[in-house]
């Protein structure tokens, strides 16, 4: 997979099931290097189990995941862990450390992994807390912030390390319009100015459109469809129309409910 | 018939099961601080590291000398009254130092923090757990074993035995003070006494014991933890598992180190 454009994550068929139970029955996804790809797909179909899965976090049943064109997969725990300093996760529950302040769960993965001083890390800290409207939170603990002021923090903590893929589990879910397009536009400056690929799962369509440029929609285990915004609009699949519209008449609750 | 057969030997399995991830936990938590230390920096925080030993061994100290005192003094009591009978009070001192030294000592101390401490391991990992705290920490990359098992486990681990000498210590404490109260042994004669009648292989199989039943049950807790499954009744459930498997397990391998020590050394 060395073509011109990189392809930043790769995934081959993957399988992936919780006891018995199968989430995913053979995924097949090609993420290219610098793209903002919008991952749709229902509540429990399995996204954020797809990142986990990027994350080497869980490891597949069958079927290959490739990032940077190393396999996750066959990865031992040593490498793993230094593949996962260059990707960023905004968790979908924010997960910011409960024990630790603001500051210190942004500083967390610097003071870490990396070894820059004490000062440039409290100024990277700030910088990014800035960009998330959250700098007046930096000494609370997480308790004393909201949901959504949790997730921002969180955000700023996924891109802390300047990472080269972030994986947004639902970064705009439970925030307000004005700081959903804060964020919005934060995830599109991120991506062109530090050079990162996204993917990005979210349910508010207004957002997907405005920040993907590649969009997949996962459905019943698998990627039913994966194309560019324009194309997603002009689907005719029933059930990417069915989503993109929210309409209740369609295959996709029949199937639910059946 | 067949469920029955199954039975016991699925125990057997999972125990089994139990055992080699615990002991993979420690192999995968050693290679983890190994590959930090080779790239030339700490394996974990230091001011975690001092905290998890400030709570372990400081914060014991007052439970661990309390219930040896006592129990030192009643089993000095108890045995001083029926060897009086026989005018051999003067067994005492060497009977309470032995078993403190090589058994008593190191199995409550177990078990005490066992109870103190290996809950609270547990409870806390399992709740950064279901939290996605933990996860949130093996994402970006900083080894959650490490960070959060490594100083727990190392802390119970090196302070336990520190933990036995104030037991063994306080015990002695008690059975001198209710020697010289119930048999007039003055108190320095006690320790005289029990100084003289104890061997070095108790000290060893005392000391050898204590790091053991320290790495139980940091390796125990630290997994009941991170294996923590279903929300807030799962670190409930986990937690109480983790204190009764880390409380067993130090008995069963007490008896193992008393059967080997005997069969090597006492004949
Ligand atoms: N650790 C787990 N053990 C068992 N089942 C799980 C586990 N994690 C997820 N699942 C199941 O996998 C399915 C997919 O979960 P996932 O969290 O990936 O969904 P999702 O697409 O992110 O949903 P949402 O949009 O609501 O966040 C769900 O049915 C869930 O019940
Ligand atoms: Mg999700």
């Amino acid at each position: 997979m060395s073509d011109s454009p990189k392809t930043s994550v790769e995934m081959r068929e993957v399988r992936l099931a919780f006891d018995e139970k199968e989430i995913l029955t053979g995924v097949s996804l090609a993420v290219p290097a610098l793209s903002r790809l919008v991952v749709l797909g229902q509540s429990g179909s399995g996204k954020s189990t797809l990142l986990r899965l990027i994350l080497g976090l869980l490891k597949p049943n069958a079927g290959e995941v490739m990032f940077n064109g190393l396999n996750v997969t066959r990865m031992g725990r040593l490498r793993l862990n230094r593949m996962r300093q260059k990707i960023g996760m905004v968790y979908q529950y924010s997960a910011l450390i409960s024990s630790l302040s603001v500051r210190d769960n942004l500083a967390l993965p610097l003071e870490e992994l990396t070894s820059k001083p004490r000062g440039e890390i409290d100024q990277l800290v700030d910088e990014k807390l800035t960009m998330v409207g959250m700098a007046d939170a930096r000494d609370k603990m997480p308790a004393e912030l909201s949901g959504g002021m949790r997730k921002r923090v969180g955000l700023a903590r996924g891109i802390i390390m300047d990472p080269e893929l972030i994986l947004y589990d639902e970064p705009t879910a439970g925030l307000d319009p004005v700081i959903s397009s804060v964020i919005d536009e934060l995830i599109i400056s991120l991506s062109e100015k530090i050079g990162a690929t996204s993917i990005i799962v979210t349910h508010e369509m207004e957002s997907a459109f405005k920040v993907a440029t590649h969009m997949a929609m996962l459905y019943q285990g698998k990627i039913i469809a994966a194309d560019t915004p324009e194309g997603f609009k002009a689907s005719n699949d029933p059930v990417v129309a069915q989503f993109i519209a929210g309409d209740t008449q369609g295959p996709i609750l029949q199937a639910t409910t059946s | 018939m067949v469920l029955r057969m199954f039975g016991p030997w699925s125990a057997i399995r999972t125990s089994l099961q139990h055992l080699s991830s615990v002991v993979w936990l420690l192999v995968d938590t050693a290679q983890e601080m190994g590959d930090r230390v080779v790239r030339g920096r700490l394996p974990f925080r230091l001011s975690i590291f001092f905290e998890q030993t400030n709570r372990t061994g400081v914060g014991s100290i007052g439970l661990v000398s309390l219930v040896s005192f006592f129990i030192g003094l009643t089993m000095a009591l108890l045995t001083g009254y029926q060897l009086q009978t026989f005018g051999q009070e003067r067994l005492v001192p060497g009977l309470v130092a032995i078993s403190f030294t090589r058994e008593l000592g190191p199995l409550m101390t177990g078990i005490m923090v066992a109870a103190r401490i290996g809950a609270a391991y547990t409870a806390e990992l399992g709740t950064m757990v279901v939290s996605e705290e933990a996860e949130a920490i093996e994402a970006m990359g900083i080894g959650p074993l490490r960070f959060l098992a490594g100083p727990r486990i190392l802390a119970v681990f090196l302070l336990l035995p520190c933990l036995v000498v104030i037991s063994n210590f306080t015990a002695m404490g008690g059975a001198a003070l209710i020697s010289r109260w119930a048999f007039d042994t003055p108190i320095r004669l006690f320790f005289d006494t029990a100084l003289e009648s104890m061997l070095i292989r108790d000290i060893v199989a005392g000391t050898i014991k204590s790091f053991l039943f320290g790495l139980i049950i940091g390796l125990v807790s630290c997994y009941k933890g991170l294996s923590v499954r279903g929300g807030a009744a799962g670190v409930g459930a986990a937690t109480t598992s983790s204190v009764v498997t880390a409380i067993t397990i130090v008995i069963a391998f007490d008896t193992l180190s008393n059967i080997v020590l005997v069969a090597l050394f006492d004949q």
